[in-house]
């Protein structure tokens, strides 16, 4: 047993991909041993910006010998046949065996394939992995490159270490030759380093100011910024991403403290912030009460021969800089009222089909303003003139004034953000402050839900207005291509309506945002317009787009109900029913079949649909349209049934259970239509447990396939009136188990 | 720095023409004609294609007529210079070269902390791209690091190395002045601002208030089709410097806020096919193949 070590080095490596590339790294060495049928012990993998390393500690020195037969033709097989054999399988004929096999003798040739030394396989497996290395981005380089075919790589290869046990494995790659010796610290070290083995490896390259191990510099880099901002009386403001990109950044990090004027402490902290973590890599840091410090924490690469002063000096003029021009930026933007800033807006094209982003304002606010007037089960029920009106409109006209701010030209991430300190500073209200803020949320899972009527209503309004514009020019996500990020907003769009409750009717609010894209639609779309109206005109595609969108809704609440854990199959049994377009009421109806669906009552009811079910497909009476039960709204009365004619059956007397399921129908089905109407699904469902007895006494004691038809025909309605019954809770053939 | 005097902006592109013409570079002039970046200069975007080797240094001259701020920002320039450095093709040593060639300029690496960040470049006008560095000294920018891989849409067969030292930012490191106005110009009394000053002033007001747009739409059209013209007789050569005019006569017009946002990639798709067009004519006369 042997260990293995094996170094690339590499021009800087890309922070960002460190990770990945450690993964690669190993699972690429793993597979190639795998196919020689070598199995090391503990595997480790390492990265720096310069250097991959893997060190795989007890291989065996030599792959198995095996042996191999293979059969071959009958002795009495003509010469041609056996000599054809013999070639293929690389022996002559003198080698062969001859076995009994069932009672006739067979030639045979075994090949024993001695052990490989694990050097060889080794010097081979080396240049396969850096071949077959899945970088996101590669690159030639050097006189090699005179060729397209040459050895791609993250950035110049310029070295490999591969040592097995003492001794080196020699392989060669496009120009590079592997050897013992490797680069220290780029300032810290001159010359070359040689490597004794895998064991020495790690301490050799620290005697030359290289932590080979990615987990020991971001330790450093941790515990280091901390102890930084602690010693001057402060505190760092953790970022792990901070931390993995310090440390793939540096072979020897050694974090220092800087300060900046604190008259840039008026510019926002979120700014300041994003400033120093995203253009220059700084972590920053609270005072003690909890506020921005005028400090940061940045991570160099060097001991410096004056301790970092220069460093931390020149650092200081680089942050200085920017908070300099983010400061003139805030300053600047607050010149200008957001209301003239959204006069702007007129001059950024959202989508060439779908108008400005000016454009798209309008038809949010009136959206906005159309989902806050809802009358009935709706939302908030304002009216022109009332205050959420009136906010709720003056926030969607704001709300993508900051678009054109130079704050937010500088940091696009500081969308909505920016808009809501501006309008603060404006003297709107807090309410419109916020709604301008937070109207992109939620952004992504974890992210928080507005709750806020004006913020709920302008997110809502958003959305859906991206959603329905998009669907309407034919922009639809396909497989794993979302451009436009719209399962992200159907998802929003869910996560508002279920935590705030809202019965939002989803077909009409289609409706109505798609009556408004459609003429800036043809307006944004100038010369196409008669194109655009030769699809639009018959109301065809419009009304599709408006089911697809459905059915789109329906695909992704699935998804997240699935995440949420509630069963998918379940899910599709309410969907299957149609006809209801309130989110809340869906899912509200999902969860109590789930409750029901896992009681005894449940399961049974379960069984004896399936029975039923079955019976009637052989009829093929299943064919029969089902209408489901409309929650919350009246419906007319027998709508439910199919019943009344084939419940009357004079013609015999029913049997005892026959007539107890008849009577338990009659009693239930009013309770559970009424329950639905009433919105208490798990009246409803409980009003089904009470067909659980009769259904199984039914099958129990009355033979459905009578001889006389009139009987047939009339069971066979009754198991149909079962099953419509059950049907107006959920489409229970959909339902697993 | 050290206890010596920092070099002057002067002795800066004087030390880099020493240690690059050392290298075996040929130092070239800058280019007679307004451009956005030293990537622009034949010597980089054409000498970039085909197998020839090639080794030049320049200072270019750059302009960016929306980055002017009338004489009043510390940092931004519309006229600005850098120093280009083309090795074709690029050498193992590159990347030392690189560092020793700060270090003649007067950055002691033990001093400062010296870092390659990965940046990427591309620039949809050459159609062309390429992997590399943006490298830091104490956190600023200094350098853009790149190894071309495609110019004008071709492979770059064989790959070169591409240095873009922002010679005023570096040179405000260097002597530790905060503003590029303040710059050492000549050691010899002659500051940054006595020789640019007014001409940032002037030249901002006409880039923003003064130059006639009808002038450069129609200059743009002329470049335009000059370009085309070129490129029919087979002239590489002068297409592409009517391709660098067509390119600045955009950036003005950008900075006369005449192009709409619809209307601006309609001009870069036009910038775009004269110098595409004019690398491929480059190879096709010198019987290069794609």
């Amino acid at each position: 047993m042997t260990d293995f070590l094996l170094e690339l080095l590499s021009e800087e490596i890309p922070a960002r991909m460190q990770a990945k590339a450690r993964a690669d790294l190993e699972r690429l060495f793993v597979a190639q041993m795998d196919e020689a049928g070598l199995k090391a012990g503990e595997i480790t993998v390492y990265s720096t910006p310069r250097r991959l390393a893997l060190i795989a500690k007890d291989l065996p020195e030599q792959t198995e010998a095996v042996s191999e037969e293979s059969k071959g033709p009958p002795e009495a097989a003509p010469d041609q046949a056996v000599d054809g054999f013999c070639r293929k399988n690389g022996v002559t004929r003198d080698q062969l065996e001859v076995r009994d096999v069932k009672g006739r003798p067979t030639y045979f040739a075994v090949i024993n394939k001695p052990g490989q030394d694990t050097k060889e396989v080794l010097a081979a497996a080396i240049p396969a992995i850096i071949k077959a290395f899945p970088w996101p981005k590669s690159m030639r380089w050097g006189e090699a490159s005179l060729s397209t075919e040459s050895l791609r790589w993250v950035r110049p290869l310029s070295g490999i270490v591969a040592i097995l046990g003492d001794d080196l494995v020699a392989c060669e790659i496009d120009g590079v030759t592997s050897g013992f010796e490797t680069v220290g610290h780029r300032f810290h070290h001159d010359g070359m380093i040689t490597i004794g083995n895998g064991g020495d490896y790690a301490e050799k390259l620290r005697a030359c100011h290289v932590l080979v191990d990615h987990e020991e510099r971001q330790n450093i880099v941790r515990d280091g910024a901390a102890k930084a901002a602690s010693d001057a009386g402060l505190k760092l403001v953790e970022d792990e991403g901070l931390v993995v990109e310090n440390a793939g950044l540096t072979e020897w990090p050694v974090p220092l403290l800087g300060s900046f004027d604190p008259a840039f402490l008026d510019v926002p902290e979120e700014v300041i912030q994003l400033t120093a973590r995203v253009n220059q890599k700084y972590f920053v840091v609270h005072d003690k009460s909890g506020n921005l410090a005028p400090n940061f924490v940045c991570t160099a690469n060097i001991d410096a021969t004056d301790g970092g002063k220069a460093i931390v000096a020149g650092n200081e003029k680089v942050l200085a800089a920017r908070l300099a021009d983010a400061k003139f930026f805030w300053e600047l933007d607050q010149k200008t009222s957001l209301e003239d800033q959204a006069e702007k807006l007129s001059n950024i094209v959202f989508h060439e089909k779908l108008g400005t982003v000016a454009d798209k304002v309008e038809r949010v606010a009136k959206l906005a303003e159309w989902l806050v007037s809802l009358e009935g089960n709706g939302f908030y029920q304002s009216s022109p003139g009332d205050t959420l009106h009136g906010e709720v409109s003056e926030a969607a006209r704001l709300c993508k004034a900051d678009l054109v701010t130079e704050m937010v030209g500088e940091f696009p991430d500081l969308q909505g953000l920016m808009g809501g300190y501006y309008a603060e500073k404006q003297g709107k209200s807090q309410a419109v402050a916020n709604a301008v803020r937070d109207h992109y949320k939620p952004v992504g899972q974890g992210d928080d839900v507005p709750t806020d009527p004006v913020t709920v209503a302008v997110s809502l309004a958003d959305k859906l207005d991206t959603l329905v514009g998009f669907f309407a020019i034919d922009e639809k996500p396909t497989g794993s291509k979302d451009p436009f990020a719209l399962r992200r907003a159907v998802l929003g769009i869910i996560r508002l309506v279920a935590t705030n409750d809202l019965q939002l009717p989803l077909m009409k609010t289609l409706n109505t945002a798609f009556q408004d894209i459609w003429p800036a639609f043809q307006k944004a779309s100038g010369e196409q317009v008669i194109l655009i109206e030769g699809q639009f005109s018959d109301g065809e595609r419009y009304c599709s787009q408006q089911f697809e969108l459905l059915d789109f809704f329906a695909d992704r609440l699935k998804v997240q109900q699935r995440e949420a854990g509630v069963r998918h199959d379940l899910i599709d049994a309410v969907f299957a029913l149609g006809g209801e377009d309130d989110l809340v009421r869906l899912l509200a109806r999902v969860k109590a079949l789930q409750a029901f669906v896992e009681t005894g009552d449940g399961e049974n009811l379960l069984a004896g649909y399936k029975r039923a079910s079955n019976i009637l497909k052989k009829d093929d009476r299943d064919k029969q349209p089902v209408t489901p039960a409309k929650a919350g709204a009246q419906s007319e009365k027998n709508s439910t049934g199919l019943d009344s004619g084939l419940r009357r059956n004079d013609e015999y007397e029913p049997e005892p259970a026959e007539k107890a399921l008849i009577d338990a129908l009659d009693a239930a089905q009013p309770k559970v239509t009424a329950a639905i109407e009433a919105e208490e699904f798990e009246k409803a469902m409980t009003a089904l447990a009470a067909l659980r007895g009769p259904i199984d006494a039914f099958f129990e004691d009355v033979t459905v396939n009578d001889d006389d038809p009139a009987k047939r025909d009339a069971r066979l309605a009754l198991l149909n009136r079962f099953r419509t019954a059950v049907h107006q809770v959920a489409d229970f053939s959909k339902i697993e188990g | 720095m050290t206890d010596k005097k920092p070099l002057s902006f002067q002795q800066i592109i004087l030390k880099l023409h020493e240690y690059w013409g050392e290298r075996g570079c040929s130092i070239l002039q800058p280019y007679d004609l307004e451009m956005g970046a030293g990537t622009f200069h034949p010597a980089t975007t054409l000498r970039a294609l085909g197998p020839d080797p090639w080794n030049a240094a320049f200072a270019q001259p750059c302009r960016r007529p929306t980055d002017g701020r009338y004489g009043e920002n510390p940092n931004r320039l519309q006229h600005y210079y850098q120093y280009q450095v083309v090795l074709k093709p690029s050498p193992p040593d590159i990347q030392q070269l690189y560092l020793d060639s700060l270090t003649a300029i007067g950055i002691d690496p033990m001093l400062h902390d010296i870092r390659f960040v990965e940046d990427d470049w591309e620039s949809p006008t050459l159609g062309a791209w390429g992997l590399g560095w943006e490298v830091w000294c104490d956190g600023m920018e200094v350098t853009q690091f790149t190894y071309f891989q495609q110019m004008g849409g071709f492979d770059c067969k064989p790959v070169a190395g591409e240095l873009t030292y922002g010679l005023e930012r570096l040179a405000m490191y260097i002597q530790g002045v905060d503003s590029v106005y303040d710059l050492d110009y000549n050691g010899n009394g002659v500051s940054y601002g006595d020789i640019f000053l007014e001409n940032e002033k002037q030249m901002s007001e006409w880039n923003f208030e003064v130059a006639d747009t009808d002038t450069l739409f129609e200059a743009f059209k002329m470049a335009t089709k000059e370009c085309e013209q070129c490129l029919e007789k087979k002239l590489p050569l002068p297409a592409y410097e009517q391709a660098i005019k067509a390119s600045h006569v955009f950036n003005l017009l950008q900075a006369r806020g005449v192009i709409s946002v619809q209307e601006r990639a309609s001009y870069m798709g036009q910038v775009r096919d004269l110098a595409k067009g004019s690398c491929e004519a480059y190879m096709a006369k010198n019987g290069w193949d794609a």
